[in-house]
């Protein structure tokens, strides 16, 4: 008999606590199958964030610091300053990543911190019920914008690659989803090259992913899928921004 | 001949950590601890160690969280306002147990404030400035060859009992220039660090994190740390008795003020005055036992800060129970700091 599919080493044989339809688990594979790839599971240190994805440690074999919220590019410049030989990726979502942790994105990747973020964007924060998040999208009703996100009181929601991708410090930006078997191929190839950058020390590397959040939209898997696919990546457009080495 | 450098207290604070073997540097710049940022751009990258100026004082207190959690002695430095940003991960780190070193060389507040020496920052740095129910370290050097100690001791004692610790100056400790007598670092047993992050390699996962949902999780580790403080309390206090044997009337004083209120009692004495000097090196842990046993014999304790009382309330809770407690402090600001004269007037008003 032939092994044609296996859990990655990077992560753990458990159940996660994530949503029916959440993409939060699908990325954890990415990322291991990435880690795993490059044989990165013994000297990664991953630094886990503030909302769902606090839990990267009870899904991950492998070393974790959690961080304040917003603050994982900080604690992964101090981890990787400290210790650079290790591998080190943040793992964050669009609110911690967009609104409180604006700063420490820009400057970390400013300075072209040798880490990898990964960046979970499902335009709400999941944790805390669904609140308006910096990339929910216009006319977006969630318990904080009530009547639907409007440009005039909330502004438009934040392209957070293309914000990155004009700084000289990014060595590498893409945007990618999972909501298809397409996309998540693409993505799954993305984050291996994203993490790549660093294997080579060629600088800071950035992936955004597209996700859903079922429960907070109100919407079925299939649904959330659709929006992902439909409103998403219409506002917030796929492909590779930058690629300065050319991986 | 032994060497003597003579150097600011924000430069004998550097010389001390990167004697006591830090090489990993995170701040920003705020007056009036901006010498040591500078200093510490222009040393560390002379030793491989690693200087950055961050975004912010959040920043820089979470490149430290990073940084520790590998094992790296490492530390920060602001004043009050920045000291204020740092509070939430200082509050995370003591629950990570995560070792360092934050250095405030404190300005007067509330607010922006000034610049000027000051003891407004008390509260903040003793009874756990963020939120949670926390303590750290606090030592509270009052000369430059102890701003070179302190630091020193410091570090130690933050690796030992795994958890933050801080140096609390102001202007007078940290910009004055003193004589210092620059030694190796004591050699000191540290435990292993058995929790740093390096990696998996062939071994287990570590996590270092302050999220405990589990039932009865948090508590635990609450009582964990509670039992840190006790033994902390227990342990490590330290403090300064001057003139205390035959005294009459006590003045207790910390940091900077403590200078001047020794200067005060020198004269009180020579003018006859039975008066001693009680200086709290540690203010957390509180000497307690110190104000107990001296308060056996002496009754009248005048306690002298700047600010309008804030250590006032843990003299209050340490010295014997007939003893009878006064207070002169002022504010901080320009023009605020009282003179040897003015503390003596205050020792012949409550001998």
């Amino acid at each position: 008999m032939q092994l044609v599919f296996k859990r990655p080493l990077s992560l753990k044989d458990v159940h996660t606590h994530f949503c029916p339809g959440c993409h939060h688990g699908t990325v954890h594979r990415l990322v291991a199958e990435a880690l795993d790839e490059y044989g990165l599971q013994k000297r990664t240190i991953g630094v886990a964030s503030i909302g769902c994805s606090v839990f990267l440690y009870s899904y991950f074999n492998i070393d974790v610091v959690e961080s304040p919220h917003g603050r994982a590019p900080a604690v992964a410049t101090g981890v990787k300053r400290a210790k650079p030989d290790s591998f080190v990726f943040t793992y964050q979502g669009d609110g911690d990543l967009a609104a409180i942790g604006t700063a420490e994105i820009i400057h970390a990747a400013n300075r072209g911190e040798d880490i990898s973020v990964i960046f979970v964007n499902n335009t709400t924060y999941g944790m805390t019920g669904g609140q308006m998040a910096p990339t929910t999208l216009l006319g977006q009703r969630t318990s904080t914008s009530p009547y639907g996100r409007s440009r005039e009181k909330e502004g438009s929601p934040i392209r957070v690659t293309e914000l990155l991708t004009n700084l000289d410090g990014v060595a590498f930006a893409a945007r990618v989803a999972v909501n298809t078997p397409k996309n998540l191929m693409d993505a799954k190839k993305q984050i291996k090259k994203a993490f790549r950058y660093q294997v080579e020390k060629k600088g800071f590397s950035f992936v955004e992913v597209l996700s859903a959040c079922p429960t907070n939209w109100g919407m079925n898997p299939i649904e959330a899928n659709e929006r992902v696919g439909k409103e998403m990546c219409e506002y917030f457009k796929l492909g590779v921004y930058k690629n300065t080495a050319e991986l | 001949m032994v060497k003597r450098l003579f150097v600011r207290g924000n430069e004998a604070v550097c010389l001390g950590a990167i004697a006591a073997g830090c090489k990993h540097y995170f701040g920003y710049p705020i007056t009036p601890q901006n010498d040591i940022p500078e200093f510490m751009s222009r040393e560390l990258p002379k030793i491989n160690g690693e200087f950055i100026q961050a975004e912010s004082e959040i920043a820089a207190v979470n490149m430290v969280l990073g940084a520790a959690a590998t094992g790296a002695r490492t530390m920060t430095s602001s004043s009050s306002p920045g000291i204020s940003l740092k509070m939430e991960t200082i509050s995370y780190m003591a629950c990570m147990e995560l070792p360092c070193l934050i250095v405030n060389i404190s300005r007067s507040g509330p607010g922006l404030g000034g610049i000027d020496a000051s003891q407004g920052d008390y509260f903040q740095a003793v009874k756990g400035g963020g939120h949670g129910g926390y303590h750290i370290i606090v030592l509270a050097p009052s000369s430059i060859q102890e701003m070179y100690d302190l630091t020193m001791l410091a570090f130690d004692l933050a690796e030992i009992y795994r958890t933050p610790a801080m140096i609390l100056g102001d202007a007078v400790v940290g910009q004055m220039k003193e004589p210092l007598i620059p030694h190796p670092k004591p050699d000191t047993r540290l435990p292993e660090k058995d929790w740093a992050l390096r990696g998996i390699g062939d071994g287990e996962q570590r996590i270092i994190k302050s999220l405990f949902l589990g039932d009865g999780e948090l508590e635990a580790q609450n009582w964990k740390l509670h039992a840190k403080y006790m033994e902390l309390k227990e342990r490590e206090t330290r403090w300064e008795e001057f003139e205390t044997a035959d005294a009459l009337l006590l003045v207790t004083a910390f940091g900077s003020a403590a200078r001047i209120a020794k200067t005060a009692v020198v004269m009180a004495r020579e003018e006859g005055l039975k008066v001693g000097l009680l200086r709290p090196i540690t203010l957390f842990p509180f000497p307690a036992e110190a104000y107990a046993t001296v308060t056996r014999h002496c009754k009248k304790i005048l306690d002298i800060e700047l600010n309008t009382g804030q250590m006032l309330e843990d003299v209050r809770l340490s010295v014997a129970r007939d003893a009878d407690v006064s207070f002169y402090g002022r504010p901080s600001g320009t023009g605020s700091l009282p003179t040897p004269e003015e503390l003596l007037e205050q020792i012949r008003k409550h001998y």
